[in-house]
């Protein structure tokens, strides 16, 4: 047992201190109560102590102003935790625009995380210190959960459909990656670590290991290999919808329905295609890709679809992504990290 | 002044009106059946506890070193599935409930005591199904059974283990019935409702909790079950299912199952405070009403324990926002309750000891509860042992102590029996001392950011974890004491009389043991509060000397 | 003695069955129907929650649910409907009848309530043999090659488990149905005592509104594409 004790996790994040802080608060604030209950309780039972076994006490005169003052001001100071709570919740939960967007597949028992420079690792995710980082989470199996303690940040990872995560490291380090939420045998063994870099090391870093191309270029050959081509022209619109400037757009379904392009649309397009017809398009043209994509190459997919911006088929670093302007600042409905089935973003572009 | 039970020449008792075992397996007295709760929960209390043991062990060294990581997980799910269902939920109502709520509504017994019989019978039956699931092999979902690791990728025996948690739910539902009919029909004359002690109240409440959340748990693991057998996609995202639609049902039910275990807890400290302080309850009517708050709110809370699990921020703001409410009322019955003793004549009885010991625990617990619910903390907290502390704070600082305090409370009513004192008071202090030192490195642990059903952990997390697991060993030992005093008490403690604690409350105007239709003859009410110290002084022998 | 005693101490004829834990009959049948409504009460959270999933399930598609209420048979459901609700009039003939204690009459009236809820279940099994057939019958045999075929595979998913857990319900109806006879025709129901056939009416008049319920979301949102 020769590794430091520790009793203080590391704060490496952009709200770790704002989390902290407000952690400390409330723990100096309910000691300070549950002290005073305690100290109030044991002094009565001693001050008040029987002396012979016949006594009784006194009745306390009921006093209603008392119990709406012991009702009233803990509950101020309830709606004041609350507010506290959410507003917090806000910055954990909302991804700044100009996140590097990066992709995570859980499944059991590792973890699987994806640069849109090309990149991939297991189990390990450098980052640069300084700049927001978005990830977008499946799970090819179970519910997993993403959580690194140093940043303050969980998420559940879940299968069938994406989920959001996003953090900006401050202090350079290494920090426990956990899966979170139990997934079987080896949960316990679903740990890895994030590398938080300056960023000249990370640069260095991303370019050593860029072999394979971007992720979106990636995508590009999936795009060939599997046949979308043959359908999804790029010079005119053929028998199937076409995928320029897609990822974000509005689109209207048979059945009268508008949705948005977001992910999960563009995931189920590919793995069931009949799920939500283009308005104007037939059923059972698109084959259907179920069990024949893993979760990683449907993401490449999806992220040469949002590389389609104005030069279809170019091969462009999605860094910066095609993700429109707007994105993670909608105060819709469903904020990052929510359900996006059908028709819940009211988006402008 | 409640007209007088003869004097007892005659010590015919429910003990000893009828003998032999079939009179005890085909009792509809709901005395015996309080006991025979109490003997099969103690039972698998201790079933669970070994689990738990197990795992506190395992957790000594940050690697497996005791068990394989595929024991282990079937160990923590046993110790919830075992805990939850077959220990916490029927706890306190099923047997200190069945024991004493008809006496303190002067009745001769529940409503329906056939159908209490058959609820004994059904929890037996659901127990018989998840220990042969236990001995098939066991299961390792997790108490929570998530899909779709439950319903597609375990293979372990979930199908039993929730069949067998289906056919338990079926007893809650009973037992639930049962006390709403009679709190409702079986009241003697002139006990309205404003008189009734904190005790019915408070178990009007669960019960009200038993009868709605219970059927959709049922529904629920119903869909699991069938999914697992006929592998049709009810919660398979490849098949147009949603996995957190699971969650939803789970946790309408699950989440106000937890305060159908603290509400009765609440219930027995609210008979013990006065009891030990000699004057009434403070703040009746509001403690009787934030009984039913809670029972109400509590079913619109369920999804804080879904904040990170893919519900929409607005969504969770509604459940943060009402979770702060439901937190209202037991604020203020911890103040009640404090305010009872203050002034009071207040004596260091091992039952007082207990239930001061609650309000210190449940107040820590409970306000664990405030960081959760508060949305920015609780996407670091949930799912570390931060949230385990939280809930073993409430459900074993709080209900198992209530329970043991309620225990020894009614004790002498049940058995006749003294318990000896110095002996129980060091098996309170051993318990509480033993708890701290377990749970409360946990919300360290939590916060540093250990996870939840790790069986192997980084070493920077060992020290806190030796340290709890040394508090779970003095823990054990002071659960094991009562079961060796109490039984000694029953052949060879001290007569106790009717009223050894000089309490208000019908059941102490019968004698120990009691008789087994309760009372000689229906008491009739003529006081006119609940807890009528000053009404019932003479009768009680009691001075004011203050 | 007190007066409540006093009553407790009348020897009840042999026809009032009044049981030791109650003072009076008045307090006995009072509690037998706090009992019984309590009880429904649980069943509709029991069936609620399915009522609850089932409508998730179907605003997240209503077109793929609405195609697989195509595939029910209309007529034979609306039969069925017809045919309980005939059950419910039966049966509330024999509750009239107990409480004027007319035995025969009040035998007659629940024979005829057994065999009209025997129907109704002949009718729910010719039905779930027709499924069948056609291979709707998910996890033993179930096949659609239509665009939606997920969507109605968990159709017909809710429909086997909620008209399931509702015949087993009129199952043990039929069951709680057979006693009452029993107890009718050994003559312990009068006019005096009757409670055990209220209660049992109203166990039967709840079955019944379930599947009213039942009828209306999985039969009738197809109609318009038949």
């Amino acid at each position: 047992m020769k590794t430091a004790l520790k009793f203080w996790p590391d704060s490496a994040s952009s709200v770790s201190g704002q989390v902290n802080f407000f952690f400390v608060l409330m723990v100096v604030l309910c000691t300070s109560i549950a002290v005073a209950i305690a100290f109030f309780l044991i002094y009565s039972t001693l001050r008040y102590h029987r002396k012979h076994d016949n006594e009784m006490g006194r009745p306390t005169r009921y006093r209603i102003p008392v119990e709406v003052a012991w009702t009233v001001i803990p509950f101020f100071f309830f709606m004041g935790m609350f507010a506290w709570g959410s507003k917090l919740y806000f910055d954990i939960e909302r991804p700044p625009d100009n996140a590097i967007k990066m992709y995570a597949i859980g499944q059991q028992w590792m973890w699987e995380l994806q640069h849109p420079e090309g990149p991939r690792e297991i189990n390990e995710l450098h980052i640069p210190v300084g700049r927001p980082v978005q990830l977008s989470l499946i799970s090819q199996d179970v519910i997993h959960s993403f959580f690194v303690p140093a940043f303050r940040t969980k998420q559940d990872v879940l299968p069938g459909r994406y989920t959001t995560t996003w953090f900006k490291a401050t202090v350079p380090g290494k920090y426990h990656l956990f899966c979170a939420e139990y997934c079987g045998a080896k949960h316990s063994g679903m740990i890895g670590w994030i590398y938080a870099m300056d960023p000249q090391d990370y640069q260095r870093w991303l370019t050593e290991g860029a072999a394979e191309g971007s992720f979106s270029s990636q995508g590009e050959k999936f795009f060939h290999q599997f046949g979308c081509a043959n359908c999804h022209h790029f010079e005119r619109q053929g028998r199937a919808p076409y995928l320029k400037d897609l990822y974000g757009r509005r689109v209207e379904i048979e059945g009268g329905q508008t949705v948005v392009a977001d992910e999960n649309y563009i995931r189920e397009s590919i793995l069931n295609p009949n799920a939500k017809i283009v308005y104007g398009f037939q059923p059972n043209v698109m084959p259907n890709f179920t069990g024949q994509l893993t979760e990683d190459q449907v993401l490449a997919l999806i992220s040469y679809v949002k590389a389609l911006g104005p030069e279809p088929g170019s091969q462009q670093p999605s860094s910066s992504g095609t993700a429109p302007k707007e994105y993670g600042q909608e105060k819709g409905i469903a904020g990052p990290g929510a359900t996006s089935i059908s028709g819940s973003h009211p988006q402008e572009r | 002044m409640i007209e007088e039970a003869t004097e007892q020449s005659v010590r015919e008792t429910y003990l000893n009106k009828e003998q032999g075992i079939l009179s005890w397996l085909l009792t509809t007295d709901h005395k015996r059946i309080g006991i025979l709760y109490t003997i099969s929960i103690t039972f698998f209390f201790f079933l669970g506890g070994f689990f738990a043991l197990l795992m506190r062990l395992e957790l000594i060294d940050p690697r497996n070193w005791l068990v394989s990581a595929e024991t282990y997980n079937k160990l923590f799910t046993m110790h919830g599935i075992i805990m939850v269902w077959f220990f916490l939920i029927p706890s306190i109502p099923n047997t200190l409930g069945n024991f004493v709520l008809p006496m303190a509504l002067g009745a001769k017994d529940l409503a329906f005591p056939k159908l209490n019989l058959a609820s004994w019978y059904v929890f037996m039956l659901g127990a018989a199904v998840t220990i042969f699931a236990l001995f098939r092999g066991g299961v390792d979902t997790g108490w929570t059974f998530y899909t779709p690791f439950s319903t597609t990728y375990s293979t372990t025996y979930v199908t039993a283990a929730t069949v067998g948690v289906f056919i338990n739910g079926f007893s809650s539902i009973m037992t639930g019935l049962n006390f709403i009919a009679t709190v409702h029909r079986m009241r003697a004359p002139g006990l309205t409702w404003y008189k009734l002690p904190i005790f019915v109240w408070s178990h009007y409440a669960t019960s009200i909790i038993f009868v709605l959340a219970t059927p959709v748990l049922a529904t629920t693991l119903l869909m699991v079950a069938v999914e697992r057998i006929f592998q049709v996609g009810i919660f398979d995202p490849r098949l147009g299912g949603d996995p957190v639609l699971f969650q939803h049902m789970f946790w309408f039910y699950s989440h106000p199952a937890v305060y159908i275990m603290v509400l009765p807890a609440m219930a027995v400290v609210s008979e013990i405070i006065p009891a030990f302080s000699r004057k009434p309850l403070f703040g009746y009517k509001a403690v009787a009403y934030s009984s039913i708050a809670i029972a109400t709110i509590g079913f619109l809370v369920w999804g804080h324990h879904m904040f990170v699990a893919g519900i929409s921020a607005y969504s969770a703001m509604s459940f943060s926002i009402l979770s702060y409410f439901v937190a209202v009322p037991s604020a203020i019955k911890v103040f009640n309750w404090t305010a009872t003793v203050y002034r009071g004549a207040v004596s260091w009885d091992t039952p007082m000891l207990y239930a001061i010991g609650f309000v210190g625990l449940f107040t820590i617990g409970g306000m664990t509860g405030l960081f959760l619910a508060a949305l920015g903390l609780d996407v670091h907290l949930t799912d570390t042992y931060f949230v385990i502390a939280h809930f073993h704070y409430i459900m074993v600082g709080g209900t198992v102590m209530a329970y043991l305090g309620g225990v020894h409370y009614w004790w002498p009513k049940i058995s006749g029996k003294l318990y000896p004192e110095g002996l129980a008071r060091l098996s309170a202090v051993t318990i509480f001392l033993g708890f701290n030192l377990t749970f409360f490195p946990q919300f360290v642990l939590g916060y540093l950011g250990m996870p939840r059903r790790y069986a192997a952990y980084p070493e920077e997390f060992q020290f806190l974890n030796i340290l709890s697991t040394a508090g779970a060993s003095i823990l054990g030992v002071g659960y094991v004491m009562p079961l060796f005093y109490l039984l000694w008490s029953w052949k060879y403690g001290k007569e106790a009389g009717p009223n050894p604690w000089r309490a208000t409350g019908l059941e102490w105007q019968t004698s120990s043991p009691p008789p087994k239709h309760n009372f000689e003859e229906t008491p009739i009410i003529t006081t006119s509060l609940p807890y009528p110290y000053e009404e019932m002084k003479e009768e009680l022998g009691l001075v004011q000397t203050r | 003695m007190s007066k409540l005693d006093e009553a407790f101490e009348v020897k009840p004829p042999e026809v009032l069955e009044l049981r030791e834990q109650f003072a009076t009959p008045d307090q006995q049948r009072q509690t037998a129907m706090v009992g019984i409504w309590i009880f429904l009460i649980t069943e509709v959270l029991l069936f609620g929650a399915l009522f609850t999933a089932f409508t998730v399930y179907r605003l997240s598609d209503p077109q793929g649910f609405d195609l697989g209420s195509k595939d029910m048979d209309t007529v034979l459901g609306s039969v069925n409907t017809a045919v309980l609700i005939c059950s419910s009039f039966t049966m509330a003939l024999s509750v009239y009848f107990a409480e004027l204690g007319k035995r025969k009459s009040l035998a007659l009236f629940l024979i005829l309530t057994m065999l009209i809820g025997t129907a109704f279940l002949a009718i729910k099994f010719t039905e779930y043999h027709s499924h069948w057939v056609d291979h709707k019958v998910p996890g033993l045999w179930f096949e659609d090659h239509s665009p939606h075929a997920a969507k109605i595979e968990m159709f017909f998913v809710f429909y086997f488990i909620m008209t399931g857990l509702h015949a087993l319900h009129m199952t043990i109806g039929l069951g709680v149905l057979t006693v009452l006879l029993f107890r009718t025709a050994i003559g312990s129901i009068t006019a005096e005592y009757h409670t055990p056939i209220e209660v049992g009416g109203l166990y039967w008049h709840f079955i019944d509104i379930v599947w009213i319920y039942l009828y209306a979301i999985f039969y009738i949102p197809g109609i318009h594409l038949k």
